[in-house]
């Protein structure tokens, strides 16, 4: 019995930390539901430059920390999510935008899934016509070569009579 | 046509190997300051050793700098420390020091024991220019040129090879004393 009650206010206590651990990020106050979305949403898109494949939001790396509190300085007093990344980007560079802006470097990253795909289509449309011109091409066979064939299909149905 | 085709997969295998073997040796945490080419960002923060001086981005005006980033807290500043001394003694690079995230006692009784191989120490408690320069972990170091604007960034702890290797060309090219 001791030893339950022991367990048991072991998992409280172990319980209760966890739900503090996981509050203690959100000390930021928005005055509408909309910021704090717009909030999330934008520590979520933002790299720590620290870390190296973590976004703000989910890092506790002392600068991810630094960068919340300028999205949240930033965000109340009016500005835009662009003016908010553009201020970071210019301080940390492009390797905190999780999302790179299309610009003549990142062309390729962008395009790449685009170019994959129209390659891909254009092999499946090679590839059919191909096979549909196989098809189509009544003169796969000459005549003679046809005669040559009835005859080794029947000599084989033969064989299989006489077998049986 | 079939004949090119079966040296398609060769040709795709070569152009991959490429890609990976240059990134090879690369270290992907050490990222390329945002603010190359750009002047030290505007700051007004006291000086460490006189808490009544204010000091501002001027401090870069007239002659090439390093501007190093450390506090207290840091091991790794703790390693380059000799260096910077070397540096400062028996190279004549003007070091100024930016005291980041730390307290002035501390960081007074740091230079007392270690010594000061800093012309000047801006005091960051906050982290604020740190910040505006985009320092993600100290220790950083900034080249910047007699006009006062940023040149070169080296992430990690600065030692006679990295200078020799990243630095001492910034100095003739720029026009430092050594």
């Amino acid at each position: 019995m001791a030893l339950l009650v022991r367990i048991s206010v072991l998992l409280v206590l172990i319980l209760s930390s966890a739900s503090v651990a996981g509050q203690a990020r959100d000390v930021y106050q928005f005055d509408s539901p909309e910021k704090v979305q717009r909030f999330q949403a934008l520590s979520a898109e933002l790299r720590c430059p620290k870390c190296q494949n973590q976004n703000i939001a989910g890092s506790n790396a002392p600068i991810s920390k630094d960068m919340r509190e300028e999205v949240h300085r930033m965000m109340s007093g009016g500005a835009s999510d662009e003016e908010i990344t553009n201020a970071l980007v210019s301080r940390f560079g492009e390797f905190v935008r999780y999302k790179p802006e299309v610009d003549s470097r990142t062309i390729l990253l962008w395009a790449t899934p685009v170019l994959v795909v129209l390659i891909g289509l254009v092999i499946v449309a090679l590839t059919v016509r191909r096979s549909g011109r196989a098809y189509t091409s009544g003169d796969a066979l000459t005549d003679e070569e046809r005669a040559r064939a009835f005859r080794l299909l029947n000599d084989s149905d033969n064989r299989d009579h006489s077998s049986r | 046509m079939k004949r090119v085709l079966m040296f398609l997969p060769m040709v795709l295998v070569i152009a991959v190997g490429v890609i990976l073997f240059a990134g090879i040796g690369k270290d992907p945490s050490r990222l390329e300051s945002a603010l190359i080419g750009k002047p030290v960002p505007s700051f007004s923060l006291t000086d460490l050793r006189q808490p009544e001086q204010q000091l501002g981005p001027e401090l870069f005006q007239g002659q090439v700098s390093l501007l190093n980033v450390w506090g207290t807290w840091c091991p790794a500043c703790r390693d380059e420390h000799d260096d910077l001394l070397w540096l400062a003694r028996e190279k004549g690079v003007r070091i100024v020091g930016l005291n980041y995230k730390d307290n002035r006692e501390g960081a007074l009784k740091w230079l007392s024991d270690l010594g000061d191989p800093y012309a000047i120490n801006v005091y960051d408690p906050r982290g604020s220019l740190g910040f505006d320069l985009g320092v993600y972990g100290a220790p950083e170091t900034y080249f910047i040129d007699a006009e006062g604007i940023v040149r070169y960034r080296h992430v990690g702890v600065i030692n006679e090879k990295v200078w020799d290797a990243e630095f001492q060309p910034l100095m003739e090219q720029y026009g430092g004393s050594s």
